[in-house]
């Protein structure tokens, strides 16, 4: 597992894909850092954290949208499920090499709080639980993500899929309002985007970490049936 | 080693193959020959554990693809009809990459590596990037990833494929020359290919293994005689005489007496002489009916022309 790991993060970093991702987040998040100190000091984390996690819906679909779609148009999916590694080894490894890219893109916004520590006085605490929130919405959406790309050998397909999904995901609690009653109520509920808020006031919330977490093992685990299903009925 | 046994798969209501039974011992190089779609790949799809059958069990080395797919794949190399090679890693990254993915030990990997590549001849080419590699060498590291961590068995799916008339040769050699460690199943849909390389060829089309035999016993059996089943109401003794006497008949076997007055016969005949005729008259003027008549080697010779004919315009 880890050797699948491994090798995919190196190939986002082989291609273009990383650094075009990394630099394309860091550019849009720093004109949010302006409109945001503009704001003021106060609501800094929350007003600056809060967009980050709108960036993610054009991030994770291109992040995601190789994962398997191009294992299964080279052909290398045939030496991944023929090599004595079990199947659910494959797809964890290459959900964690994903979010291992999250990670060192997560770890490169750094640089704004950063800066602000050097003028200022950000709050550490809601600066860290904010992070805590950003990263556990970046796995959340990329479990989807990768999700996706098992559905497909079609990169373009898969991301597309991926976005949608994912811009209904962070739009579910609109759509709550809508529907109203009980099932309005169900969707209010599963909204990330609301969980996410809390973590950018500094609340951390048990529950929230732990449905986002269970979130994520639900999408892997979908994608695992999904593979396991076509050697059933593919050749 | 590898023991199939009534294997079949089912593409909704096309069965890609039908009830395939096979056995393969240790040391042995088995060709798979049929002609395109034959169901070459999916069977050996199934072997390598990359697809699952319809019905049917698949032992490798003693361990069942469905109980311990693990077992099975640890004793497997395959190489498949497209090379799976990544193609933004060098050879030798990738190769490492293998190892590590077949659980070599490290210590082990580090000769191994060496010989493997020194084997295929990707040495010199070893700090290429693989997408900058011409499909020669593209075959070779498919080929050296199959090697890695020195399987038991070695599966190739029409190794030759889409190689120059040179390299082609030189595959072969490696092939033989792997073939003294290892346990090899290659397929192929050329016929003078696997007479070259196998000690044994089985013979698939649509779906259903039409034959099983030395590469030198199955061209012997195909350029000399046509062989006919025949069932005939009437007294065995009788009918064997008769048929017997019919000009071109070379060789008349009693396959099954069903009760008293009725018969089979397995008969084998000159390829140049059409003896059905005769065999009617003769033994209709003798008053004992036909009750079946039917070529054995229909199926085979089908498969065996298509063979010769894509032979010709292929360079061997």
């Amino acid at each position: 597992m880890l050797a699948i790991i491994k090798r995919d993060f190196r190939s986002y970093f082989n291609s273009p894909i990383a650094y075009v991702l990394i630099g394309l987040f860091i550019c849009i998040m720093s004109l949010y850092f302006v409109d945001s100190l503009n704001a003021g000091i106060a609501s800094f984390s929350s007003r600056f954290i809060s967009s980050m996690s709108y960036t993610l819906l054009i991030i994770v679909p291109i992040l995601t949208m190789r994962t398997f779609a191009e294992d299964k148009k080279s052909g290398t999916e045939v030496l991944l499920l023929t090599s004595p590694v079990k199947l659910y080894q494959v797809v964890i490894g290459k959900y964690l090499a994903a979010t291992c890219v999250f990670l060192v893109l997560a770890a490169a916004s750094l640089v704004f709080p950063l800066v602000l520590l050097v003028y200022g006085k950000p709050d550490g605490a809601t600066l860290f639980s904010s992070y805590l929130g950003f990263i556990l919405l970046g796995m959340v959406f990329i479990s989807v993500g990768v999700f996706a790309s098992s559905l497909t050998e079609n990169q373009i397909v898969s991301a597309i899929i991926s976005f949608v999904s994912i811009f209904i995901l962070a739009h579910i609690s609109y759509i709550g309002n809508y529907v109203g009653g009980v099932a309005g109520k169900v969707l209010s509920q599963i909204s990330f985007m609301e969980r996410y808020g809390e973590f950018t006031t500094g609340i951390i919330d048990i529950t929230s970490i732990i449905f986002m977490l269970s979130f994520v093992v639900v999408f892997v685990f979908l994608t695992y049936r999904i593979l396991e299903r076509r050697r059933w009925s593919q050749g | 080693m590898i023991e199939i046994q009534n294997l079949t798969k089912d593409y909704g209501k096309v069965k890609a193959i039908d009830d395939v039974s096979f056995t393969v011992e240790k040391g042995e190089i088995v060709g798979f020959l049929g002609p395109n779609g034959a169901g070459k790949s999916t069977t050996m799809n199934i072997i390598t554990g990359f697809i699952s059958s319809t019905s049917g069990t698949v032992r490798v080395a003693g361990y069942d693809i469905l109980e311990n797919p693990v077992g099975v794949k640890r004793h497997i190399g395959y190489l498949p009809e497209q090379p799976p090679l990544y193609h933004d890693m060098t050879v030798s990254e990738f190769l490492d990459f293998c190892a590590r993915l077949k659980k070599v030990a490290p210590r082990e990997w580090k000769n191994q590596k060496k010989d493997i590549m020194e084997l295929v001849k990707v040495t010199h080419v070893s700090h290429r990037l693989i997408r900058n590699l011409s499909k020669g060498y593209k075959q070779r590291v498919g080929l050296a990833q199959a090697l890695v961590g020195s399987p038991e068995v070695l599966i190739l799916d029409e190794p030759t494929v889409g190689l120059d008339p040179k390299q082609i040769i030189e595959i072969r050699k490696l092939i033989k020359a792997l073939g003294k460690k290892h346990t090899i199943i290659l397929s192929s849909h050329i016929l003078p290919e696997v007479s070259a390389v196998c000690d044994r060829v089985i013979i698939i089309n649509r779906g259903r293994i039409v034959a099983v035999d030395t590469p030198d016993n199955l061209s012997k059996k195909l350029s000399d005689f046509s062989r006919f089943t025949i069932t005939v109401a009437g007294p065995e003794k009788m009918i064997g005489d008769i048929l017997r006497g019919v000009d071109g008949v070379k060789n008349v076997e009693v396959s099954a007496i069903g009760g008293e007055d009725e018969a089979s016969f397995m008969v084998e005949a000159d390829k140049d002489i059409d003896v059905r005729k005769p065999i009617f008259n003769q033994l209709a003027s003798a008053g004992y009916p036909i009750l079946e008549l039917k070529s054995m080697n229909l199926s085979l010779e089908e498969v065996f022309l298509h063979l010769t004919t894509t032979e010709a315009k292929e360079v061997v």
